[in-house]
């Protein structure tokens, strides 16, 4: 692993560009991507680098963005088309749901469709209702898509390069809370393959199942609970949509207790599916019922205070480990 | 500016070989060979064999849930659609489309699209690889008036005509939004009006008039092709059919004299009445394509009835590149 540290944003970056200059079929779509380089900086410098004719600023029209990136797919381009807030998803949402992710399908095959959604997802930023979401539930529930969400800077240049390679409509999607976190990131382009999860802290007590910037809060849960003599093993699925359910589940059958953790809000979410695949496929090897962290069935706060009760952190996490492994919190009296 | 002979005889076998396998499918739906739905495009052939005569093979069209003459007018093979009608593995879409999905990529029809604007959008990305490319090519998206109602549609021409792409976008206007009269769901007299919001140039045209259909696409596809942005066509037409199925008349949203109004001016009719009267074709060669192209309708059918259904084993092939097992 490369020792030189950058952002995840750069990372991003670094990859978009290394991936256009090696595939001149790539372009870039979407609200103020091109000359402004996009409202969190995602394409900085990409505009004087390629030029207007491959870092193409639309207008504000989510439908005809994620179209454009259809037709121009479907006759041979690589497309990387841009919605600004994950929550404009529901914006574009027949074009994604109703021609993208099923055109290969009905049309018996005979599309092919590269074409990678990127957008930003999550809470944390004071953002509101309509600026925070993690909808990623919504996305894994349409057959034909990829959903891709990174917690590290190095997951996200491998994972780009993946999706925009991908002959299959991917959706990768930054966590507006991390752009500025950083790590190590190798120069060159590699790519991580597609529906590969990450063990990254391996343990035998209880099993942690996360991704996005939650995978980052159940490592620091993990540190807590080895303070408290409990080796947790936690998983970065990087992909959701497909999950990497052979890895979960050979955790499971190791650990025998699991802690599904995200932002989503629990219900509907992907722990709801993890669980159910989990007891269908694992059931004899469980010791207690597969937890669920996530956050209530609310709309995301707007007020600092409220959205940072609403968001699962690493104390919410650590509670619900000890509480499958039926432990008291330190200090408790039990 | 006249058509030559033999686009004038283009434009008729075309709109006969739509006619007849709409027809058809029109029957077989009726006997329940066929399942699911039917949205028959008779009456509508002048539209999309006045467009796709006066498109070149490598120019890209997206069409709709009535999206059977499109197909038909872009060169489709008859044994295919027909397959694909009947849900075959023989089809185009092996069965897995059906008639709202009908495509042939090779011939660069990009689909028939069961959401009413769906495929508008995606006729402006194709433009835009056109000119991404640098070359010649263009798209045309085909669709109703019903679609010029809904947002995608409008976030579509905004799209082509703010970057300036080679779209041509053609409205098929049969006056009705599946049962709802068009008065009733807009406000203009005209759908073309629409067109000068977004700065595109757009016209009225006959749409029972192939020759008028064909003219007006080649003076279009002229600025068009140059680079010069995207343009409008809107083509007053009628269906024959209801909006779903095989019923013409005893309708609650239209007058039976209406429709029969509509058939006195058949597009059919009408270009082989000028085929005859300018010597195009005597009655006899007239005659002559209809059995012909009757005669491949048949062995549509005949080739259809004897394919294979899908084997429930390719059930899960072609949701993504790799097949779910």
């Amino acid at each position: 692993m490369s020792d030189r540290q950058i952002t995840y944003l750069q990372a991003f970056n670094e990859g978009l560009r290394q991936i256009m200059a090696a595939d001149p079929d790539v372009f870039v779509a979407g609200e103020d991507v091109g000359r402004t380089g996009g409202v969190f900086h995602s394409f900085d410098g990409l505009f004087d680098h390629f030029g207007g004719r491959r870092m193409v600023d639309t207008p504000i029209s989510e439908q005809a963005i994620i179209g454009l990136g259809i037709g121009a797919a479907v006759v041979g381009l690589r497309p990387v088309v841009d919605l600004m807030f994950m929550d404009f998803v529901l914006v574009a949402m027949d074009q994604i749901a109703n021609q993208a992710a099923k055109l290969k399908y009905m049309f018996g095959g005979n599309a092919k469709l590269p074409m990678t959604i990127t957008t930003n997802g999550g809470a944390g930023l004071s953002a509101g209702a309509q600026h925070s979401q993690s909808l990623e539930a919504m996305l894994c529930h349409v057959p034909g898509l990829k959903v891709v969400m990174p917690s590290t800077p190095y997951d996200m240049k491998g994972l780009l390069t993946a999706c925009v390679r991908d002959d299959n409509p991917t959706v990768i999607v930054k966590h507006k809370k991390m752009l500025g976190s950083k790590g190590p990131v190798p120069e060159e382009l590699y790519e991580i393959p597609l529906g590969s999860a990450a063990i990254t802290r391996a343990g035998i007590d209880v099993t942690l199942v996360s991704y996005s910037r939650m995978a980052v809060e159940c490592l620091a849960a993990a540190e807590t609970l080895a303070a408290e003599g409990v080796e947790c093993e936690v998983i970065d699925l990087r992909t959701v949509a497909p999950i990497d359910l052979d890895t979960v589940l050979t955790s499971a059958r190791k650990t025998n207790r699991i802690v599904v953790v995200h932002e989503a809000v629990r219900t509907g979410g992907l722990g709801a599916e993890l669980a159910a695949q989990i007891q269908e496929q694992a059931f004899d090897h469980l010791d207690a019922p597969v937890a669920r962290v996530g956050a209530p069935f609310s709309p995301v706060p707007f007020s600092p205070t409220l959205e940072s009760s609403y968001v699962p952190d690493a104390a919410r996490i650590a509670d619900e480990i000890r509480a499958t492994l039926h432990r008291p919190a330190p200090g408790s009296i039990s | 500016m006249s058509p030559s002979p033999e686009t004038v005889k283009d434009l008729h076998e075309r709109m006969v070989r739509i006619r007849f396998f709409e027809e058809a499918a029109g029957r077989l739906f009726e006997a329940n060979r066929i399942p699911g739905f039917i949205h028959l495009y008779v009456g509508q052939e002048a539209i999309a064999s006045g467009v796709c005569v006066a498109l070149r093979d490598d120019d890209q069209i997206t069409s709709t849930h009535r999206g059977h003459g499109h197909l038909v007018a872009k060169g489709g093979d008859l044994n295919k659609m027909m397959a694909e009608l009947m849900g075959k593995a023989t089809g185009y879409c092996q069965g897995k489309g059906g008639s709202m999905h009908i495509c042939d990529l090779d011939l660069n029809m990009l689909g028939a699209n069961g959401i009413v604007g769906g495929g508008v959008p995606i006729a402006v990305g194709a433009g835009f690889a056109n000119k991404y490319r640098g070359n010649d090519t263009v798209s045309v998206a085909f669709f109703g008036d019903g679609t010029t109602n809904i947002g995608a549609f409008h976030e579509a021409a905004n799209m082509a005509a703010s970057l300036q792409l080679p779209v041509l976008f053609v409205c098929e206007n049969n006056e009705y939004a599946e049962y709802t009269p068009r008065e009733t769901t807009m406000a203009i007299k005209d759908v073309v009006e629409r067109a000068a919001a977004y700065g595109m140039p757009g016209v009225v045209v006959d749409g029972m008039d192939a020759i008028a259909v064909h003219e007006a696409t080649t003076q279009a596809l002229q600025t068009v092709r140059a680079g010069e942005g995207p343009s409008f066509l809107e083509c007053k037409t009628y269906r024959y059919y209801n909006h779903h199925g095989i019923q013409t008349l005893g309708m609650k949203y239209r007058s039976d004299d209406e429709v029969e109004e509509w058939k006195g001016r058949d597009a059919i009719v009408a270009l082989e009445r000028v085929m005859a009267d300018d010597d195009i074709a005597t009655r006899f060669e007239i005659d002559a394509i209809r059995a012909s192209v009757q005669a491949e309708v048949d062995a549509a059918i005949e080739f259809a009835e004897a394919s294979p259904m899908p084997e429930p084993a390719a059930l899960l092939d072609n949701v993504t590149t790799e097949t779910l097992r």
